[in-house]
C-alpha cells in the first residue's frame, strides 16, 4: 500500500472508531440526562444530588452481581420501582417544604440547589463509609463484538440498547398517555396547567420520581462497563446538566441530540486532539452554549 | 423617589450613634492588636488553625460581599483562589513578594472582568452552574498545561515565608476587606446591589446600572479571593491542580457564609469560626464521616436557619423588641 493510501486508511479507521465511540458515549449521556431533564424541566428542582443517586444504583448492581450473582438486567427491573419510590420520598420529605415556602421560582431554585447540595454530601458520605474511596468494576458481557471493522464491548452495546429503550419509552409515555400530556403541560406552564385542572404539585412529584427511576436505569447500565467510585457522582451530574442545558430545559428531542453531540465531540477531541482535553472540551462547549444560547440549542424562548 | 433620596431616608441618624462607633473603633483596635500578637505566644498548631480561620474569614466575607447581597450564588471561589496559588507558584521566585501579589491581583481583576462581563447577564440557576463549570474548566486546562507543556503535574513553592508572616498578611487582608465591605455597605454601590438582591427588575427600572454594579462588586470580591490564594501558597510548598482548585473549598465557603448569615458583611464570621473548628475535629477524628456531616449542616441551614445564625439572632431580637411596648 502506498504511504498516502495507508495514511488515508488509518484516518478512516480512526474516524469510524471515533464515530462509534462517540455514539455509544452519546447514548449514555442521553440516558443520563433524561431523568435530570424531567426533574428540572417539570418539577423545577435543580437536583445536584442526581449523580449520587446514579452511583448508588451502580453500587446496588455491583453488590447484587458480586454477592448474589444477580445479572444487571434483573437489577434493572428491580431498580426502576425502587428508585421511583426513593425519588418520591425525597420530593415529599425534603423538597415539598421548600416548594411551599418559596415565593418565587428563583427562590425555589436557590433553595433546592442548597438542599440537594446537602443531600449530595450526605449520600456521598454514606457511600464512602460503606465502600471507601476504592475504585470498583465488575465484568459482565465484556466480550468484544466486531462492528464495521472495529471492536466494541458487548456491554457497551447493551447499555446503548437500554438507553434507546428508555428514551423511546419515555417519549411514548409523554406523548401517548394522559399523564404524559399533563406532565408536558406542567413543563410548559405550571400556572396555566393548574387552570385546566391539572394537579401540578402531584405531577411535579411524579416527574421527579420518574427522573429518579431513569437515573437508576442509567446507573445500572453505566456500572456494566465503567469503573467508578463513591465520589464520581458530581462528574455525572455535571455531564447531565450540560446535556440538559445544551438541549433546552424540558425538551426531550433536544436532550437526545445534545447528548449525542456531546458524546461525539468528546470522542473526536480525544481521538484527534488529546485525550487529556476531553473534559475541558465538554466544559468549554457547555460554557459557550450557556453564553450564546442560554435557552439551549433547541429550547423555547429563554428567560 | 430617587435612589439618593431613598438612601438618605434609609440611613440612620448619625448623632446618637457616635459614642457607639467610637467604642467599636477602640474595641477593634485593641482586638486587632491582640490578634496581631497571637504568633508571639502561640505554637505552630495554633498558628495553623488561626491561618485556616483567616483563610475562610477572608473567602467567606468576600463571597458574601457579592453573592450574599446580589443572591447570585457563585461556586467559582476556588477558581480565583487557585489562580492566586498558581501565580505564586510560577512567579514566586522570579519577582519580589509585593510585586507577586500585585501581579496576582491584576490577573484576578482581568479574570473577574472577563467572567463577569460574560456571565452576569445569566440569571440565577445558570450563573450557579456556570460558576461551577468555570472552576472545572480552569482546573482541567491547568492540569493539561502542567502535564503536557510544563512536564510535571505539581510545582514546588520555596519562599521564605513562615506561618507568622502568612498569618499577619491574611490578618491585614481581612482588615482591608472589612474596611472595603463597610465602605461599600454605606455607599451608593452597596445600596444598588442590595436592591438587585431584592428585585433586579425593579432595580433596573429605578435607574440602577445593574450590570456595572454587579461587575464592580464581583471584581472586588474576586480580587480578595485571588490574594488569599496567593498569600497561602507558600505555606503548602507543593501545589498541584487538585489541591489548588479543590471544589470542596467553594462549597465550604458557601456553607460557612450561609450559616453565619450572608446578608450582612460581618455575618459570615459567625459561620466560619464554628465550622473551621468543627471541620478540624472531623478531619482529625472522623475523616470518613466528613461528607455526611457537611451534608447534614447544609440541610440544617436550608430548613432550620435559612437566614443564618446572625439572621436568627436578629429575628429573635426583633421579636423581643416588638413584644415590649416602646
Amino acid at each position: 500500500m502506498p504511504a498516502a493510501q495507508r495514511r488515508r486508511h488509518f484516518f478512516l479507521m480512526a474516524l469510524i472508531d471515533a464515530l462509534l465511540a462517540g455514539f455509544t458515549l452519546g447514548g449514555m449521556y442521553v440516558l443520563l440526562a433524561l431523568g435530570l431533564n424531567l426533574q428540572y424541566g417539570v418539577a423545577r428542582i435543580m437536583n445536584l444530588s442526581y449523580g449520587e443517586l446514579l452511583i448508588a444504583a451502580a453500587f446496588l448492581a455491583l453488590v447484587l452481581f458480586n454477592q448474589f450473582g444477580v445479572a444487571p438486567w434483573i437489577t434493572l427491573a428491580l431498580v426502576v420501582p425502587l428508585a421511583f419510590v426513593v425519588g418520591l420520598g425525597i420530593y415529599r420529605l425534603l423538597l415539598t417544604p421548600l416548594v411551599k415556602r418559596s415565593r418565587s421560582r428563583e427562590a425555589l431554585e436557590v433553595d433546592s440547589i442548597l438542599a440537594t447540595f446537602g443531600l449530595l454530601f450526605l449520600i456521598q458520605g454514606l457511600m464512602l463509609v460503606a465502600f471507601g474511596g476504592n475504585y470498583y468494576s465488575y465484568s459482565f458481557l465484556a466480550t468484544p463484538i466486531h462492528v464495521l471493522g472495529t471492536t466494541v464491548a458487548a456491554n457497551r452495546l447493551l447499555a446503548l440498547a437500554i438507553a434507546l429503550v428508555a428514551g423511546c419509552g419515555l417519549y411514548l409515555l409523554l406523548t401517548r398517555t394522559r399523564i404524559g400530556t399533563a406532565i408536558r403541560a406542567v413543563a410548559v406552564d405550571p400556572q396555566s396547567a393548574q387552570l385546566v385542572g391539572i394537579d401540578v404539585r402531584m405531577l411535579a412529584a411524579v416527574a421527579f420520581a420518574l427522573g429518579a427511576a431513569l437515573v437508576g436505569v442509567a446507573g445500572v447500565s453505566i456500572s456494566m462497563f465503567l469503573t467508578f467510585n463513591a465520589t464520581f457522582g458530581v462528574l455525572f451530574t455535571m455531564k447531565a446538566l450540560i446535556v440538559v442545558i445544551m438541549g433546552g430545559v424540558g425538551n426531550l428531542l433536544g436532550c437526545v441530540i445534545a447528548g449525542l453531540l456531546l458524546g461525539l465531540a468528546e470522542s473526536f477531541v480525544s481521538t484527534f486532539l488529546d485525550p487529556g482535553l476531553t473534559l475541558a472540551a465538554s466544559f468549554g462547549l457547555f460554557l459557550t452554549i450557556l453564553l450564546v444560547r442560554p435557552q439551549g440549542l433547541f429550547g423555547r424562548a429563554g428567560r | 423617589m430617587s435612589v439618593t433620596h431613598a438612601l438618605r431616608e434609609a440611613a440612620p441618624p448619625v448623632a446618637n450613634r457616635r459614642p457607639l462607633l467610637i467604642a467599636a473603633a477602640i474595641a477593634a483596635v485593641v482586638g486587632l492588636a491582640i490578634l496581631a500578637s497571637v504568633p508571639q505566644f502561640a505554637n505552630d498548631y495554633v498558628i495553623g488553625l488561626a491561618i485556616s480561620l483567616l483563610i475562610y474569614i477572608n473567602l467567606a466575607t468576600a463571597w458574601a460581599l457579592f453573592s450574599g447581597t446580589t443572591r447570585y450564588v457563585s461556586l467559582a471561589t476556588v477558581a480565583f483562589f487557585g489562580v492566586g496559588c498558581y501565580t505564586v507558584a510560577v512567579l514566586g521566585e522570579k519577582l519580589p513578594w509585593p510585586a507577586v501579589l500585585l501581579v496576582a491581583a491584576a490577573i484576578g481583576i482581568v479574570l473577574a472582568l472577563i467572567v463577569g462581563l460574560t456571565t452576569l447577564r445569566l440569571s440565577g440557576m445558570y450563573f450557579v452552574i456556570f460558576s461551577f463549570g468555570l472552576t472545572e474548566l480552569v482546573r482541567q486546562l491547568v492540569t493539561w498545561h502542567e502535564t503536557k507543556l510544563a512536564g510535571s503535574l505539581g510545582r514546588y513553592v520555596f519562599l521564605d515565608l513562615r506561618g507568622p508572616h502568612i498569618y499577619w498578611q491574611l490578618l491585614a487582608l481581612a482588615v482591608i476587606l472589612f474596611a472595603v465591605c463597610w465602605w461599600i455597605h454605606r455607599s451608593r454601590l452597596g445600596f444598588a446591589i442590595r436592591l438587585i438582591g431584592e428585585d433586579e427588575a425593579a432595580a433596573r427600572h429605578s435607574g440602577v446600572n445593574t450590570t456595572a454594579a454587579k461587575l464592580a462588586v464581583f471584581v472586588i470580591s474576586s480580587v480578595f479571593m485571588v490574594l488569599v490564594g496567593a498569600i497561602v501558597a507558600p505555606r503548602w510548598t507543593y501545589i498541584d491542580p487538585i489541591i489548588a482548585f479543590s471544589p470542596l473549598v467553594s462549597f465550604q465557603v458557601v456553607i460557612m457564609a450561609l450559616l453565619g448569615g450572608a446578608a450582612r458583611f460581618y455575618g459570615p464570621i459567625f459561620g466560619v469560626v464554628p465550622l473551621v473548628f468543627l471541620f478540624e475535629i472531623l478531619i482529625a477524628r472522623f475523616p470518613n464521616h466528613f461528607s455526611i456531616v457537611l451534608g447534614v449542616i447544609f440541610l440544617l441551614i436550608v430548613y432550620a436557619l435559612p437566614r443564618g445564625v446572625l439572621g436568627w439572632f436578629i429575628d429573635q431580637w426583633m421579636k423581643r423588641k416588638a413584644r415590649r411596648p416602646a
